[in-house]
């Protein structure tokens, strides 16, 4: 018997019940199958690329917090590496090691983001959601404690950071690193082997290794398609030359796997700040001969290119000899990670949607930038 | 074996229930804050400062407003200007810190609260005369010299121009116009 | 006294029924006497039901709370108990809105239609010794009967909002519960079976051990189904997963919307009280004549709490997961279960028609590791055969760089 059926147009609209901000898609069903994808951007849009040609080049860390905001401190380690490129010098060894800590740090802040509300999307009802921001709230405290703030933190400078540690810094992230190996570790055992989690994001829109790399995505959901290019091995900067840590890679690029590939890199990363702590040494944290207001030579250009939390994020600086960059374009991660939409979603039903979106972890904050 | 993985999931959220709540129940209590912290309301002490604006000048935003004459009333510290307005538009601060970073003289520092709401736009706006009155307890938020002396803003008496230190940053290094240094800071140029 | 009961009634047992029957029955004629007894009887059952329902709200919302280590709410009321007053203030307040195009007495209907059968569950439950409505002898028939009539509600909902969404949901909804509804009823065949009898009140009575032990697998077969029925998390796709659907309760609003919450909870209360009488030998306790309701009451609360601790965990399943939780793996297990429980009453049962204890407690020996074994070997059926192969990356994989496998 042949039902006469008719796909429907549906907006899942800027206002999402789930999170990632205010993300427009305009999906087509047929039954409970997608049938075609259009996403539709631009709902964040604040010209930061354009107000960074008004301010000059220490004035405009305090745009690059405000792209990604779930990972400021990444943000700001990029366009300060892309400034130092300009202006050809090298941050001291302890700010590189600083920059190093607080990056880390800052990669499992949205990590757990990323993967709270990625339980969440299946239905979990926020429990492994609040146990995520507790552990969060942890890291925020650290963040304030060093730099007064904790979602815009600022904290790096062309040239290294602006401050060295608090006194008491250091006891708090051992006790920080101590309470946070147990309570990840109950997260872990909640999670990763929960039948019905498995038996909903395994096998569910999968990227092949070849897609992944054509489509030029980057981080966490390229690793997971198999592909173990992690930037912080391939090209690295700061202190990530002198540190041992590992690359978890996935194997199918389904959902699954991009959930465990961000599970891993929490684990790596608190590898990588146990080596910091062992490994930092004093001295200063701010190239001395830096002024105020610092004027690259004209007509240089710089590229400078960090593995942050979402994936490739890069600073793009044309300098003209003034005050402020010439031009100061952002190669967002989330951006392009999202040339994998369609190829995600079509195929699939609703309510794996939902989830696919979430396992790629967008935040339009970057998007639109 | 199947259905292991859920029991386990089990344990670990009633194990949960027996720990003490996270919460922290504000009003009535208060989350723990760091003497860096970058609070909303300013502290500015006045007698330091000259007008130079540079605080205004830094500002990503542009929401200082300073307006100044010169001053004869102040003959023996040299060329200080008379500050006739001084606005902060608290509305649109980001509280990036970035004019307590530029300010020469260490007079201008950030506060430590954060519950400075009000019912109407212009009330947002901090003059000179509320930066005058204010108490003062600034945050040790770049002011290093406020830091070793271990101040706790929160917990704090309020401090006054002498007790705030100078950093000795490199072009802090000469005695400016009508500022007072203390003996072991007089010394190199800028450029050195 | 003109009105007297007959020994063999229903409502004999029940001595406040027949003091308002005889009390009543002095002035009013005997149909009104049975009338007004009745609805006196039923005031309580209805009050407690709803009063009971905003409790479990409150009790939800603070055991969700420190699952997740936080305090729940706290703020109105000692220990945030008069919490659910304020949420029903504000539900009352807000505009009733019936949507253009719809059926308008359907639509104002549902409530009513998904509340009744709730509360007539509560009229054959036993409380305590001797205090229930009526000990009817088909208790656990008109339990299920009655329970599956909720079904026409959501379909009502759904149906008549005129909201293409809210009838998909609907329409999911009910297919969940059908679905449920034969493992169900199965599995308390079994049960029927042990005590010889439906009436609610001597299954309590035969419970010399719990039923918990004996038939371990009908409990886990009727608590995962009721959950389904229930429409709890992780089955609740009807109400909260479907993020742009939202469910056959989109275009409720006001009182109506609290209404419908209200029958939700309420019949997580009512169920959990089944299940206590069922299976954990209800009002049974030591000194039962005096304390039966304080541990009819601390059994339904401990089922509540495994409810809600349940939700706490798991994320949801999807449609074509329920489907095949319920066909594949809880209908086989009811049958067996049904089995295995008839030989044991055909061997074991005396020449006096009884199953002592002691054939209670060799039922219960056989039946645990059976169950155990069981649910652990059809468990696989959920887990779909997953290709996880590695996909030959065409690009080059960077040689030299020290990786973790995903498993």
């Amino acid at each position: 018997m042949n039902m006469r059926t008719e796909p429907m147009t549906v907006n899942v609209g800027p206002q999402h019940p789930s999170t990632h901000g205010v993300f427009r898609l305009r999906i087509t069903f047929d039954g409970e199958e997608i049938v075609e994808v259009e996403p539709i951007l631009g709902y964040l849009h604040r010209g930061s690329e354009k107000l960074a040609e008004e301010r000059n080049y220490v004035q405009v860390v305090t745009l690059t917090d405000r792209l990604d905001y779930t990972s400021s401190m990444i943000n700001n380690q990029a366009y300060c590496i892309a400034v130092e490129k300009l202006l050809d010098i090298e941050p001291p060894k302890r700010g590189k090691y600083l920059r190093t800590l607080v990056a880390e740090l800052q990669r499992i802040a949205s990590h757990l983001v990323a993967v709270g509300f990625f339980i969440q999307e299946l239905g979990a009802f926020g429990t492994p959601l609040m146990y995520a921001f507790r552990s969060r709230e942890r890291i925020l405290d650290l963040f304030e404690m060093l730099c007064g703030a904790r979602v815009t933190v600022s904290y790096m400078r062309p040239g290294g950071v602006f401050a060295d540690t608090p006194e008491d810094f250091w006891p708090a992230l051992s006790d920080f690193l101590e309470e946070f190996d147990e309570e990840f570790g109950e997260m872990e055992q909640l999670l990763l082997q929960n039948e019905i989690l498995t038996s909903r994001t395994r096998g569910v829109s999968t990227l092949p290794a070849d897609m992944a790399i054509n489509c030029s995505v980057s981080g966490p959901v390229l690793r997971a398609s198999g592909v173990n290019w992690d930037w912080r091995k391939m090209a690295p900067y700061d202190a990530y030359a002198e540190m041992e840590f590992d690359i978890p890679v996935g194997r199918s690029g389904d959902n699954y796997d991009r959930f465990w590939v961000r599970m891993q890199e929490i684990r790596q990363s608190v590898r990588i700040i146990e080596q910091c702590v062992e490994r930092i040494e004093s001295g200063p944290v701010r190239h001395a001969d830096l002024p105020l207001v610092v004027r690259p030579e004209p007509g240089v250009e710089a590229y400078g290119r960090v593995e942050a939390s979402k994936g490739e994020l890069a600073f793009y600086l044309v300098s003209d000899g003034g005050v402020s960059p010439y031009r100061c374009k952002v190669r967002s991660p989330s951006l392009i990670n999202l040339t994998v939409t369609e190829h995600l979603l079509v195929g699939w039903t609703l309510p794996d949607m939902i989830v696919s979106l979430g396992s790629v972890d967008i935040n339009m904050g970057e998007v639109d930038r | 074996m199947y259905g292991l993985g859920m029991a386990r999931g089990l344990l670990v959220t009633f194990k949960n229930m027996t720990k003490k709540p996270f919460t922290i129940q504000y009003p009535e209590e208060r989350a723990k804050q760091h003497p860096r912290f970058r609070g909303e309301e300013f502290v500015w002490y006045e007698e330091r400062c000259t007008g130079c604006a540079s605080c205004a000048k830094y500002c990503p935003l542009g929401i200082i407003k300073i307006v100044t004459s010169p001053s004869n009333s102040a003959p023996k510290e040299g060329d200080k200007y008379k500050l006739e307005l001084f606005d902060i538009e608290l509305q649109r601060c980001m509280f990036c810190g970035l004019c307590v970073e530029a300010c020469p003289y260490d007079c201008l520092f950030m506060g430590s609260g954060f519950e400075q709401g009000r019912y109407s736009r212009e009330d947002m706006v901090i003059h000179v005369e509320d930066l005058r009155d204010s108490a003062k307890n600034p945050s040790t938020f770049f002011r290093p010299q406020l830091e070793s002396s271990k101040y706790d803003p929160r917990g704090g008496r309020p401090l006054s121009w002498q007790e705030v230190g100078r950093e000795n940053w490199r072009w802090h290094k000469r005695e400016k116009a009508g500022m007072r240094l203390s003996s072991d800071d007089v010394g190199e140029s800028p450029t050195s | 006294m003109n009105c007297q009961l007959d020994a063999a009634s229903i409502f004999y047992e029940n001595s406040l029924y027949r003091f308002m029957y005889e009390a009543t029955g002095s002035f009013v004629p005997c149909w009104m006497s049975h009338l007004l007894a009745g609805l006196a009887i039923m005031l309580l059952l209805v009050n407690s039901v709803l009063l009971g329902a905003a409790l479990v709200t409150w009790l939800e919302r603070r055991i969700l709370g420190r699952l997740h280590n936080r305090i729940g709410p706290n703020r109105w009321g000692p220990f945030g108990l008069l919490q659910p007053i304020a949420d029903l203030a504000k539900l009352l307040t807000k505009e009733d809105l019936v949507p253009a195009g719809a059926d308008k007495l359907v639509f104002t209907l549902v409530p009513f239609v998904m509340m009744l059968p709730l509360v007539l569950m509560t009229a054959v439950i036993p409380f305590s010794y001797n205090t229930m409505l009526a000990d009817l002898n088909v208790g656990v028939l008109f339990i299920l009967a009655v329970s599956s009539a909720s079904t026409i509600g959501i379909f009502m909902a759904g149906w008549s909002s005129n909201n293409r969404y809210a009838l998909f949901g609907a329409a999911r909804s009910v297919a969940v519960l059908i679905s449920y509804e034969v493992p169900v009823v199965v599995s308390l065949l079994g049960i029927v079976m042990i005590t010889g009898s439906m009436s609610l009140n001597s299954i309590v009575q035969a419970q010399t051990i719990p039923f918990l032990l004996v038939q371990p697998l009908a409990l886990f077969i009727f608590v995962t189904g009721m959950s389904a029925e229930l429409n709890r998390t992780p089955f609740d796709i009807a109400e909260a997963e479907s993020e742009i659907i939202a469910g056959y309760h989109t275009e409720y609003s006001g009182i109506k919307f609290a209404l419908i919450f209200a029958t939700e909870t309420g019949a997580m209360l009512v169920v959990s009280a089944i299940i206590a009488t069922l299976f954990l030998s209800g009002w049974n306790g030591p000194l039962e004549n005096f304390l039966g309701w304080l541990w009819f009451l601390l059994k339904t609360l401990g089922i509540i709490f495994v409810f809600i601790w349940v939700r706490g965990t798991y994320p949801r399943l999807r449609l074509d997961q329920i489907m095949a939780l319920s066909w594949k793996f809880l209908l086989p297990l009811s049958l067996i279960n049904l089995a295995v429980t008839s030989i044991e009453v055909f061997v074991l049962k005396g020449v006096d028609g009884y199953l002592s204890t002691m054939d209670l407690w060799i039922m219960a020996g056989i039946n645990i590791p059976l169950s155990i074994m069981l649910v652990l070997l059809l468990g696989g059926v959920l887990n779909k055969k997953v290709d996880a192969s590695p996909v030959k990356a065409v690009a080059p994989v960077v040689p030299g760089v020290a990786t973790i496998e995903v498993k």
